[in-house]
């Protein structure tokens, strides 16, 4: 039986076993953009954090519209991805993080990726979170399931 | 590449590469145990053949679909056809049947051969069931090898075999299939012999039949048995067989052919032919270091071996496991033909008879204690029927799919259920319901003024006629509102019945998909494959598939009438504890209202409701995948159909969702833009239906009912089988 708690669970063992996420941005343009990120997310599955320098165009990008999606999947690189891997789209608002916010949720971002210390802790590097919207997860090559989310 | 060994060549490393029955005979050669002549077309072979043609990546893409927890058997048995039919339109790649073609022929030159399964997961003393993969015998020439060779390595994919999934480690990504290409004996006399009895380990059991064993193994011809203590080779009992019809060799394979005279009062073996048998199931015991279960066979006066593997003691478990039962299903030809006549000559008469019988009974006249005894009284015939249902009319639906098997092997279609199109033709109860509806319908369709008179309840209006066409509608089907077909009167005013004709009337006719022409030319084309003398059975097969199609719709109808009558006894307690002032009976069990009818002073229990979590995650399905089981596109607004009151809502256009459909529901079908329900599988009555009136249909979607809403913009591809939502 299909449930939001099963969903969930889904979600919680992806993003445990995964640690990196496409994120899409586009410019002032609508020019879309795609990054490879090292990405954590909270216990409740409400945020996904996101670090980068605030020089990249992934970033000018979110300040110019902070609507983005990513993309987290447990493909392979086998044939049998096509049907074995799942694959969450995930829609939701960017934001940096100020003072407060930045010292409770490094600690998390810190623990899935602690190699990312100094580029995390440098002053131009920007951690992001991502107030998730809607989850879409795509099992078995097409079943689509949609977990929207209560902010 | 090592693709063909032949026998006394095989090693004792070879085993995963000849597979189980293969190297048992290997072993039984070398030990000087009579063998036929045998060679190996190896696991290699397969493998081959898989990648070359990109099976094996198909292969995996259908079997990983849906959870096999969550597959009915229907849906592992339609799996199963669909892999068969990728193996039988993908012939051999050039350079493989290169490989293979010479050298089989230099050992078969123009003998028939049998071919057989040599699955390396099979017969090894963990997994040994027999009949899990196919077996071939008197094929001829070597086209026909190669093929059947083919049809071997598809049913490494049987229905069986993805039953037993885990016994066997079956694995797309790693199982694989060698066959054996044998000389065939032609024995006089043949049979199986158990080294050991199953129930009795001091003794040994022999079974033998005239002719080749086919018939013995299938189960069509009854075998005479031999009973021997295993310590003092004695006989303990001979059991003769009622001997009228033997196997014999058929133009490309067996026939069942009458015993000629004589033969029949013949015991197949003499006793020291029994003996000899029993010492040779003994030395292939002591060769294995275990008890055996043998076939052999007697050609002249010589003993030969054709396999042997251990015997497997079932647990309980085992003998309970329900994929015995559905194992059991696959009945044979001469089998379903006797099915056939119990069902049409006693079963459904006994039903008819069964739901009249209860319908002239007034229940109205019984005192309270009375009704609840009579409650129970009919639900008690009513489960009755319904094991009859299980043991006798399921297994009969197997003539659907044994029909299918053999139209898709003679016939090679693309579509692997276009041999259900050729069984459509046959009139069916409910269809015979819808058309009568369609007749109402077309007649307030011509005239306005009866339209109107209706849609205003004005009935009294109406003209008498059509009031009377109604009320034989009702008499002869129920009014639609009853929850099963044969409830008659539920509502005194057929109000449910109007709507539906209203609704009908407002649009234009549903055509049904399939033209008789083009039915008359599928089966021409069927029989067309067959030779002069094979075409009188296969159009025997066709009228036996017919009978079970048509059945696979009117048992439940008939069925439905007793379960009505069954419904119409509770119904009239629950009416009289209402009376009493008891509230909401209309959700009470049968049990609860003949308790409360019995005991005055009880309070019937309600049914407990299922609780929804609320929190900050809800959960929404966009797209569901099922089984395509019409092909097709559609959209439209779902109906969402719990309970049978939500189908007289149903408006033209929109899709039918379901748990399952039964075909008591299937007035409606003229109304809707496609099907999509839970229960999976090609057979079912929502695909059936489907695909009579060419809509779009989507089978075999968990959780359908729960996570699609009525309203719910749908789009329905059944030709990928997804479900779309909003």
């Amino acid at each position: 039986m299909e449930s939001p708690e099963r969903v969930k669970s889904i979600l919680q063992d992806l993003f445990a076993a995964q640690s990196l996420a496409v994120l899409a941005t586009h410019d002032d343009d609508g020019q879309p953009y795609a990054s490879l990120m090292a990405f954590a997310a909270t216990d409740d599955l409400k945020l996904l954090l996101i670090a980068t320098a605030r020089s990249t165009r992934k970033y000018a990008n979110l300040v110019t519209d902070p609507r983005v999606a990513l993309l987290i999947d447990s493909r392979s690189n086998r044939d049998s991805d096509i049907h074995r891997a799942v694959a969450v789209t995930v829609l939701g608002k960017a934001e940096e993080l100020k003072e407060d916010e930045r010292d409770r949720l490094v600690g998390l971002y810190l623990s899935k990726h602690p190699h990312l210390e100094e580029f995390v802790r440098s002053p131009s590097c920007a951690l992001i979170q991502v107030k998730v919207a809607r989850y879409y997860l795509v099992s078995k090559f097409q079943e689509v399931m949609e977990l929207h989310v209560r902010q | 590449m090592n693709l063909i060994i032949p026998l006394q060549e095989i090693q004792s490393d070879d085993r995963p590469r000849v597979g189980g029955k293969c190297f048992a005979l290997a072993r039984m050669a070398r030990s000087g145990i009579a063998v036929p002549d045998t060679v190996c077309v190896t696991a290699e072979a397969y493998d081959a053949y898989v990648a070359l043609t990109g099976l094996r990546e198909r292969i995996l893409l259908e079997l990983s679909r849906k959870d096999f927890a969550d597959m009915r058997w229907e849906e592992i048995w339609d799996a199963s056809l669909r892999i068969r039919n990728m193996f039988l339109n993908k012939p051999i790649p050039p350079e493989l049947d290169a490989a293979l073609r010479d050298p089989l022929e230099s050992y078969f030159s123009d003998a028939g051969v049998v071919v057989r399964s040599s699955a390396p997961a099979e017969d090894s003393s963990s997994a040994s069931f027999a009949g899990l993969h196919e077996s071939f015998v008197n094929v001829q020439g070597i086209d026909a090898i190669l093929e059947h060779v083919r049809l071997v390595w598809a049913s490494l994919w049987s229905d069986a075999a993805l039953l037993y999934r885990q016994e066997l480690g079956l694995d797309v990504d790693k199982s694989t299939m060698a066959v054996v290409v044998q000389e065939i004996v032609i024995g006089e006399r043949s049979g199986v012999a158990f080294s050991q009895s199953p129930t009795d380990a001091s003794q040994a059991v022999i079974e033998s039949v005239h002719g080749l064993n086919q018939g013995l193994v299938d189960g069509t011809v009854e075998p005479d048995q031999w009973v021997l203590d295993r310590a003092t080779r004695m006989f303990i009992s001979h059991k003769p067989a009622h001997r009228d019809q033997f196997i014999v060799p058929g133009p490309g394979g067996v026939r069942l052919a009458p015993l000629p005279r004589g033969m029949s009062n013949l015991a197949p073996l003499s006793d020291k032919e029994a003996v000899a048998v029993f010492d040779l199931a003994l030395r292939s015991e002591k060769l294995f270091g275990m008890p055996q279960d043998m076939e052999w066979t007697f050609r002249g006066e010589e003993l030969i071996a054709l396999q042997s593997r251990p015997i497997t003691t079932l647990s309980d478990d085992e003998v309970n496991d329900e994929r015995r039962w559905y194992l059991s299903l696959r009945r044979s030809f001469e089998n379903l033909k006797v099915l056939r006549r119990k069902i049409e000559r006693e079963l459904i008469p006994g039903m008819i008879e069964e739901a009249s019988r209860l319908a002239e009974q007034d229940v109205a006249q019984l005192s309270d204690p009375e009704l609840a005894h009579e409650i129970e009284r009919r639900l008690g015939i009513h489960e009755n029927w319904v094991s009859v249902y299980w043991s006798e009319f399921i297994p009969f639906a197997h003539g659907i799919r044994l029909f299918g098997q053999v139209y898709n092997d003679t016939v090679r279609p693309e579509d692997p259920y276009e041999f259900m199109d050729l069984l459509g033709a046959t009139p069916m109860a409910s269809m015979e319901r819808n058309q009568a509806l369609e007749d109402m319908a077309a007649i307030i369709r011509d005239n306005p003024i009866l339209a109107e008179e209706l849609r205003t309840q004005a009935y009294a209006d109406v003209d008498l006629d059509f009031l009377t066409r109604v009320d034989d509608f009702v008499q002869t089907f129920g009014d639609l509102s009853c929850s099963i077909t044969g409830g008659v009167a539920c509502d005194q005013v057929p109000g449910a019945l109007v709507k539906i004709l209203l609704e009908m009337a407002a649009h234009p006719p549903a055509e049904t998909h399939l033209a008789l022409t083009d039915i008359q030319a599928l089966e021409k084309r069927f029989l067309s494959r067959f030779e002069e003398g094979e075409r009188t059975q296969a159009a025997e097969l066709l009228d036996l598939a017919r009978t079970s199609y048509q059945l696979r719709d009117d048992d439940n109808i008939y069925l439905g009438r007793i379960q009505a009558q069954a419904l119409a006894a509770v119904d009239a307690g629950k009416e009289r504890i209402e009376a009493r002032g008891v509230t909401n009976v209309d959700g009470l069990e049968a049990a609860e209202v003949a308790k409360a009818l019995e005991d005055p002073n009880y309070v019937p229990q309600p049914r407990k409701q299922e609780e929804k979590s609320q929190a900050d995650f809800t959960m929404k399905a966009r797209q569901l995948i099922g089984q395509p089981a019409g092909p097709g596109i559609c959209t439209g607004k779902a109906r969402v159909i719990v309970s049978t009151a939500d189908l007289t809502d149903f408006k033209y256009g929109e899709v039918l969702v379901c748990d399952a459909v039964d075909p008591n529901m299937t007035f409606v079908v003229p109304l809707t833009a496609g099907i999509v329900e839970r229960r999976g599988g090609m057979l079912i009555h929502g695909a059936i239906i489907a695909r009579e009136y060419g809509l779009p249909c989507v089978t075999g979607v968990p959780d359908a009912v729960s996570l699609i809403r009525t309203g719910d913009p749908l789009t329905v591809d059944g030709y990928l089988g997804i479900v779309t939502i909003g």
